[in-house]
């Protein structure tokens, strides 16, 4: 897997590679796979991360994410399969690829005997960066993550956000090209999410982002791009937005309607308004009759405010619960493993 | 070069910053400096033979504190890396397995040599309080403190070997003490049968540390002992660069 082999699929991908200054893919993986023992935990994944993206690896616990990330980082090697980073290959030309990466592993391993500015100093000097720059990046660092306070503290005493912050600095401090973290807010405090993904947003100006989490919501909030991970193959992929057109309705459960007017009449009515399948009565509060909808398919809600406006009702609620990745995802975990388990027991 | 350093001062702090180094140096001091107590007492009972410092480097008060030293100085070094964690941020900073290794290994025989230092002080105690001469020749002092380094790196690397099989620190000295134990004790199989052979009884005897610490310590060296400890240390360093890297592939 020499650097010269520039053939094939990573070769056409590498093709506008100008003496190493363009590059317009940063991560590029073709056919990775990983097992531990009989088990797989990646199976012949390949994705590519432009330049400035944010990609976000979503999956369940177990699906493959944490070990795909140790694989980039040159932590783990692979079965088979290719990985180039920053044009590197990570197995033939490991500490050139690694120095293009700043790496925030899953519970964040500090050394607790050392002080924060004194670790991010030493984390500093490991990744190459020259001897006069280390304490301007140090404080860049310490700077960006909110550290000063907690600058001359033994890290063994620090609470879990900051001990975050800490790994997020030291993924940070020689400005490395490409930013791997993996799982970033687990296990911390409202705040404090909100804090890293202010953070995490505002480093991509200058850095490729790839961060995994379970939590759905963090990754449609921080990422450009989202790739649902199961069982160590990507099932989909895409804006967050396209993964909710891509499956199907985009509306999910009820629409809630609260109108002044008797509350049979009404629910005759609107039974008849095209692609709706039920109507339910949630009861009257005052005159209020309040109604709950499901649609067959399909978005009725314009159906609906037209014949209600027909009818002369008055109208004070009609709000629709819109699929969130949470329900995406769970439908295409549910298909995703459905489907394997029918190819599996025909064969 | 600069990757190694940066690594090396953090082994060699780290040390320090944790009790631990402490804990060794005090108790090293409290076992060598009885020992020294015992050494210049035997004087007191009328003439001998041997001088001050060869009777401090070879009695079992020394040979158990030098043997406990070797599991109580390497058992973290790799295991408490793979333990809790650290090894991943390591192993993904642009560093290479043998820098790792050999920052590892000075580290730790850096720490060593600083427990060594204070015993230099009983001996000049003793020329300041009788202005004797503690040993013979001032060779006799290189003499012993090069084989204390030698086997020092020698045992060090087979204990950075042992803690970089596992992950519990636990296991890893046990590991140590049985492996620096074997090759210590080794030359006494002579003593155990009379049928060993004379050939088995000479080799055996030419790789007794304390048959070489009698020689070195009165100002023989011996090149056999200096070339055996040089080769072995590099062969464990080898078998721990191995052992290291067989993540990759395990």
């Amino acid at each position: 897997m020499g650097s010269s082999r520039q053939s094939g699929f990573l070769g056409a991908l590498h093709g506008n590679l100008v003496g190493g200054r363009f590059l317009p893919f940063m991560i590029v993986v073709h056919g990775l796979t990983k097992s531990y023992g009989p088990t797989d935990a990646v199976r012949d994944l390949s994705f590519s991360v432009k330049r400035g993206e944010i990609v976000g690896f979503l999956g369940p616990n177990g699906a493959g994410k944490s070990t795909t990330m140790k694989i980039l980082c040159g932590y783990l090697p692979a079965d088979s399969g290719e990985v180039r980073i920053a044009g590197f290959d990570i197995f033939s030309n490991s500490i050139k690829a690694r120095s293009r990466i700043g790496y925030l592993p899953e519970n964040v391993p500090l050394y607790p005997e050392m002080r924060v500015g004194e670790y991010l100093a030493y984390r500093a000097a490991l990744k190459g960066v020259r001897p006069r720059r280390i304490p301007e990046k140090v404080e860049d660092a310490l700077e960006l993550c909110n550290l000063r306070p907690v600058q001359r503290q033994l890290i063994g005493t620090l609470s879990k956000g900051y001990r975050q912050r800490v790994g997020l600095a030291d993924a940070l401090v020689n400005e490395p090209d490409i930013l791997i973290l993996d799982e970033p807010t687990i296990g911390l405090d409202p705040n404090q999410i909100r804090d890293i993904r202010n953070l995490i947003r505002s480093l991509a100006s200058r850095h490729t982002i790839l961060l995994s989490s379970h939590i759905l919501s963090e990754v449609e909030m921080t990422c450009s791009r989202v790739m649902i991970l199961n069982k160590g193959q990507i099932i989909a992929s895409g804006t967050p937005s396209e993964l909710r057109d891509r499956s199907g309705s985009s509306l999910s459960g009820a629409i809630r309607l609260e109108l002044l007017a008797p509350e049979k009449t009404a629910q005759e009515k609107l039974r008849k308004v095209q692609g709706i399948a039920s109507v339910n009565s949630l009861g009257m509060k005052g005159d209020w009759a309040t109604l709950e909808i499901l649609p067959s398919g399909g978005d009725p809600r314009v159906a609906l405010f037209e014949e209600i406006v027909r009818q002369g009702w008055k109208l004070r609620e009609l709000s629709a619960h819109e699929a969130s990745l949470e329900e995406i995802f769970t439908s295409l975990v549910a298909s995703a493993s459905q489907t394997s388990s029918t190819t599996s027991s025909r064969s | 070069m600069r990757v190694f350093w940066t690594l090396w001062k953090r082994e060699v702090a780290s040390a320090f910053y944790t009790p631990m180094a402490w804990v060794i140096l005090f108790f090293l001091l409290l076992v060598t400096g009885f020992n020294f107590y015992a050494g210049v007492s035997v004087l007191n009972h009328g003439p001998t033979e041997v001088t001050v410092v060869e009777s401090f480097f070879n009695t079992i008060f020394f040979w158990f504190a030098f043997l406990l030293l070797f599991p109580l100085l390497t058992m973290r070094l790799f295991s408490e890396e793979y333990r809790t964690g650290t090894i991943e941020p390591l192993m993904t900073a642009p560093v290479r397995d043998a820098q790792v290794v050999l920052a590892k290994f000075f580290g730790v025989l850096f720490l060593y040599c600083v427990l060594w230092i204070p015993t230099g002080l009983y001996f000049l105690i003793f020329w300041w309080q009788t202005r004797l001469q503690a040993a013979g020749a001032i060779g006799a002092y290189i003499g012993s403190y090069l084989l204390l380094l030698l086997m020092g790196a020698f045992y060090l690397s087979i204990g950075c070997f042992c803690s970089s099989l596992t992950r519990h620190q636990i296991t890893a000295a046990v590991m140590t003490f049985c492996l620096v134990s074997l090759v210590f004790f080794a030359s006494l199989l002579s003593f155990l049968s009379g049928s060993i052979g004379t050939l088995m009884r000479s080799v055996s005897i030419s790789f007794s540390p304390i048959d070489q610490m009698t020689e070195f310590s009165r100002g023989l060296y011996d090149t056999r002992p200096i070339i055996w400890y040089l080769v072995m240390t590099g062969l464990f360093l080898f078998l721990t660069l191995q052992s290291f890297q067989s993540r990759r592939w395990r």
